[in-house]
């Protein structure tokens, strides 16, 4: 029997971006708002400072700032007629497991999707024809547009303390910037960082090629800033101590930095931090939620009864609740009907490796979003007329980080694994080597879905989220396009030597750490047969829930997903303020 | 046996002389101390406007606007501060006040009407608070500073007993003093007030602008700034008027016109920042002044603020100039500047100027070249936390480095802080540090070999 707490206005499950970003519009709104979050309380300061901060064994090795397996995993299969087993040692998936979660941890590209990622449907039918989809694609558009999301992608960028170039202000082209951005009504808060050689040799070695290079947008600020909650930044060091790491410095885009010092001063708002939510409860006839059971750190079991529940938990823990809580119609494979599980997409992940001579490329000056990139490859921004899939990638150079172990696989092929040949092209190749990094669209199939394990539970006895992906055919594809694009830019800079690097020639596994980016499994759309929640992340079938993040989108972008994850919360928010809170329990009009 | 007579006979003399006169200044100082307290204010009308800076038209009609007067005249004076507990309710008292006499432990000042206030006259409020004597005689001791608030007019005491009385009620005794003898003896205050008390009204000086005057009387009065940025000898009365002093291992800086270590050197408008929003352009609130900030001044009307800024400028104060810096190849600035370069300029910048409102400058920064240099020694050990305030939610805070440096090592560089930018002040010494990090418990340094 669980002990009650007093009823709130609304219940967040997850402090995250997501979490935080949703938790301070509502408070500003007025409204009684109770976050319960998994991880512990990290402060900046406390846990991160900068005197214990960059300690690449600690934290990037052994990934204390992460969840850890033991709390919870999942497991993962291939194919559908495969046996699923679970994931028990550190993989490509990163879940954070602090207030402020993977938002405390990541490296700070904030992107803004493409137009066309948002209708990718209907874009590929108009311009392609239905027989673009190869077999098995589940293609279908996000039901809201860029343009509907622009003021809230700006916004974000805004409270984040972004670092950019733009490249179309208002359908003004601006070369340096990224000419394939939909319009965007101002540039971002500061300008670009600075740029390193590598960055430099991409630049000259991608315009050469008639591409059109740029800054990616980076959540490492260029300067010190002060966001619009009155929230100071400072600026960035290149410390390059961001993935996997909180920053010590205020200068990485987090809800810390920019949000919860704001946010914790207000009376309408409250943390329970340790604490894990088992599920949403709903009344009797399933059409409403009337809050949420979760274990505090003491293990005991508590009841928040809430008017409103925001589900803002990781991607996989947003489906894995919706399943687990009996919100939406599980996603069937076999019928294609249901809708929770439906359309999960990954990154696909390609390119090259360069290696010098003679470069002093001083990697240990780095930020996690110091990178230069091309988007002339990049979602419909080429003509797919006469290749055989759709989508593309990004593809950057990027100066992330000089650390020691990290950088030790960094050596051209055929280097020995270890011993004093090893330590010569170590030595040689820290200031010579760099990677062309190709971030991929990854677009729904019908195999590839999210459901409830049928053997494998967690510590409480709830089954285990079952992950069913592996690369499609399109992923394959465009992963082949990407690596030849690299090979071509890597001897455009001028590399030495340029090695290939082509993952989707391989089934995929979680071990091979290629991307953290999942998408999908609870995706807007505007049909409740083929989408789990409308445009503003409200759950068809119970319109009190809110689902918030990377669970949202209708197919990954060829991006990190947070500027989206950011605008798609905000653009919710901003409709639960002015609409929702009017006609409370009803859906919203779409 | 006659020499002793004689010499017994002599000493009572002296014994009886000494009586006497000590009887002579007892009573002039009754006299005196009668005086002051009957003394009238010369300028009525001065004070009327004085008082009323902030709010021109005082509507004493309505009961809503006198508590809400009351609140704010509460928070000028931080009585949350002190009579509150940490983590306990708003002013039910049960702070506990570590002073060299031993711990004085804050009292009660809810409206209730056993433990608290609640059963009070507004006389016996008056008196309580501006002469240091509650009700049924018990003298109180100048932790609470009666001493300072004597200078505030009746109306705008009462209008805080307005306030308090609206606060809920808490039902609970006060836990006792722990003093040594003789201080737990109180009416031996009487002493003490006979020598250091003058509860003279404010007077204001018609020489000065009505913002210099609502200046001094928020500084003097309900401010109480001095009670930590003035001199104290040895029985706690105050010297050196608001020219910095070390206490509880902090050192409160100067806060007169001196340009020097004073804020002589910072705009009117730098001082408005730093005690409305905890930071300006070079420094930041924290420890005891961050408190102050949060639970006070920050919530002080920007008029307020800068008469306090206008009548603190000045001031003229100690007089004190840069003494003969630390020659730059100094071998321990040396030493310094390799340390700073490793921990201190990611955040505070190379050229040591911080990032505004957020992470302190070392150039610019008068409270780092004080003589007293316990602040910068004490925030190299354990870090510091500036306050967090409405319009500077930041709260940014500094890590403790006493795990990571020696005391050889924090003490150079603290005179690379010191010593550089333009900054000149007296040499740190690692028998400094190192005192200075048993008192406040600091972590030794981790030893390498562990």
């Amino acid at each position: 029997m669980s002990q009650k707490r007093p009823k709130v206005d609304a219940v967040i499950v997850g402090l995250g971006w997501a979490g935080s970003l949703m938790a301070n519009e509502l408070t500003l709104a007025g409204l009684n708002v109770v976050a319960i979050e998994r991880g512990s309380w990290r402060d900046t300061s406390t846990n991160f400072p900068t005197s214990i901060d960059t300690d690449e064994l600690r934290f990037a090795r052994r990934r204390e700032m992460m969840q850890p397996m033991a709390v919870e995993t999942m497991t993962f299969r291939n194919r559908p007629d495969q046996e699923a087993l679970p994931l028990r040692d550190w993989n490509t998936y990163q879940f954070g497991w602090n207030v402020g979660g993977a938002g405390t941890h990541w490296n700070g590209m904030t992107w803004r999707f493409l137009e066309s990622d948002f209708v990718t449907y209907s874009n590929t039918v108009e311009k392609y024809g239905k027989k673009k989809f190869l077999d098995g694609m589940q293609v279908q558009d996000w039901g809201v547009t860029y343009a509907e999301l622009e003021p809230f992608y700006d916004k974000f960028e805004r409270i984040a303390g972004t670092s950019g170039k733009a490249g179309n202000i208002q359908g003004k082209k601006i070369d340096g910037g990224n000419v394939f951005e939909g319009p965007r009504s101002r540039d971002y808060p500061l300008p670009p960082l600075e740029r390193t050689q590598v960055a430099t040799l991409f630049d000259k070695g991608a315009r050469e090629l008639g591409y059109h290079p740029f800054p990616v947008p980076a959540g490492n600020t260029s300067g010190a800033y002060t966001n619009p909650l009155g929230v100071h930044m400072a600026p960035c060091t290149y410390c390059g101590y961001c993935e996997f790491f909180g920053c010590g410095n205020w200068s990485k885009s987090s809800p810390q930095a920019c949000v919860l010092p704001a946010l914790m001063a207000r009376k309408n708002f409250a943390i329970i931090p340790n604490a894990e939510v088992l599920q949403v409860n709903l009344t009797a006839d399933k059409k409403m939620a009337t809050g949420v059971t979760f274990i505090d750190a003491d293990k005991e079991e508590w009841e928040q009864p809430a008017d409103i529940v925001i589900l803002s938990a990781y991607q996989f823990d947003n489906v894995r609740l919706m399943l687990l809580s009996g919100i939406g119609k599980p996603y069937n494979r076999d019928t294609g009907t249901g809708v929770v599980g439906r359309n999960y997409a990954y990154q696909t992940i390609s390119g090259a490796s360069v290696f010098f001579k003679g470069q002093q490329f001083n990697p240990f000056i780095g930020a996690g979003a110091l990178a230069q990139a091309i988007d002339d490859f990049n979602g419909d921004n080429f003509d797919h007329s006469h290749v055989d899939f759709i989508g593309g990638a990004v593809a950057l150079v990027h100066s992330t980080n000089g650390r020691p172990i990290g950088l030790a696989s960094g050596v051209p092929p055929g280097t020995p694994a270890w011993g004093s040949e090893w330590k010569r092209a170590y030595k040689e190749s820290y200031q010579n080597y760099n990677s062309i990094y190709c971030m991929g669209n990854s677009y729904p199939h019908r195999d590839v879905y999210l459901d409830l394990d049928p053997e494998y539970k967690d510590r409480y006895g709830r089954p285990l989220l079952r992950v069913t992906f592996d690369w499609i055919e399109n992923d394959k594809r465009s992963g082949k396009f990407m690596a030849d694009k690299s090979v071509e830019i890597g001897h455009a800079m001028g590399a030495a030597t340029v090695v290939r690097s082509e993952p989707t020639a391989q089934p995929f596994s979680p071990m091979d750490n290629l991307s953290s980016h999942t998408t999908g499994g609870a995706i807007m759309g505007s049909d409740p047969n083929t989408s789990a929640v409308n445009k503003y992340l409200q759950s068809w079938d119970v319109p009190n829930t809110f689902v918030c993040g990377a669970s949202s989108f209708a197919n990954n972008g060829g991006y990190n997903p947070t500027g989206t994850v950011a605008a798609t919360t905000l653009h919710a928010a901003h409709a639960i303020v002015t609409q929702y809170l009017k006609a409370p329990g009803a859906l919203l009009k779409v | 046996m006659k020499l002793h007579k004689t010499r017994l006979r002599a000493g009572i003399a002296v014994l009886a002389g000494l009586v006497l006169a000590g009887l002579l200044l007892l009573v002039g100082l009754l006299l005196w101390r009668a005086s002051q307290s009957a003394q009238a204010v010369r300028e009525p009308a001065l004070l009327t406007r004085t008082e009323s800076y902030v709010v021109p038209h005082i509507d004493h009609s309505s009961d809503t606007a006198l508590i809400a007067r009351g609140a704010y005249l509460a928070r000028a004076g931080d009585c949350i501060a002190c009579h509150t507990a940490s983590g306990g309710t708003p002013f039910a008292g049960g702070l506990r006040m570590h002073t060299p006499f031993g711990v004085i432990v804050s009292s009660n000042i809810t409206p209730d009407k056993t433990y608290g206030i609640g059963a009070w006259s507004d006389a016996e409020f008056l008196r309580a608070v501006k002469h240091g004597v509650a009700p049924h005689g018990k003298w109180l001791y100048p932790a609470m500073p009666y001493n300072l608030y004597a200078r505030v007019t009746d109306s705008d005491v009462l209008a805080i007993r307005a306030y308090l009385n609206t606060v809920p009620p808490v039902h609970a005794a006060n836990a006792s003093n722990q003093l040594t003898f003789p201080f737990n003896i109180r009416p031996l205050m009487l002493g003490w007030n006979l020598l250091f008390f003058n509860p003279a009204p404010f007077q204001p000086d018609s020489q000065r602008s009505v913002e210099w005057n609502r200046g001094a009387y928020l500084v003097d009065g309900l401010g109480h700034c001095s009670a930590c940025h003035s001199g104290k000898n040895l029985l706690g009365g105050d010297t050196d008027y608001l020219q910095g002093y070390d206490l509880e291992g902090w050192h409160a800086p100067e806060i007169t016109g001196n340009p020097y270590t004073g804020l002589g050197s910072w705009s009117t408008q730098d001082i408005v920042d730093y005690l409305q929003t905890g930071t300006n352009r070079y420094s930041g609130a924290s420890g005891s002044m961050g408190e102050v900030v949060s639970d006070s001044t920050q919530y002080l009307d920007a008029a307020d603020l800068k008469a306090i800024a206008v009548y603190l400028q000045s001031i003229p104060g100690s007089g004190k100039t840069a003494p003969a810096p630390i020659p730059a190849e100094d071998p321990e600035l040396t030493l310094g500047h390799q340390i700073f370069l490793a921990n201190c300029a990611a955040c505070h910048q190379s050229d040591g100027t911080g990032v505004e409102h957020m992470i302190p400058a070392f150039a610019g920064n008068p409270g780092i070249r004080a003589e007293g240099a316990n602040n910068v020694i004490r925030t190299i050990l354990l870090g510091g936390r500036t306050a967090a305030t409405q319009l500077n939610p930041t709260s940014a805070e500094m890590p403790a480095f006493d795990w990571k440096l020696s005391d050889a090592q924090v003490a150079a560089v603290s005179n690379v802080i010191r010593n550089s930018w333009g900054n000149a002040a007296q040499r740190v010494t690692a028998q400094q540090v190192a005192t200075l990090r048993a008192e406040l418990k600091a972590q030794p340094q981790i030893s390498a070999d562990r």
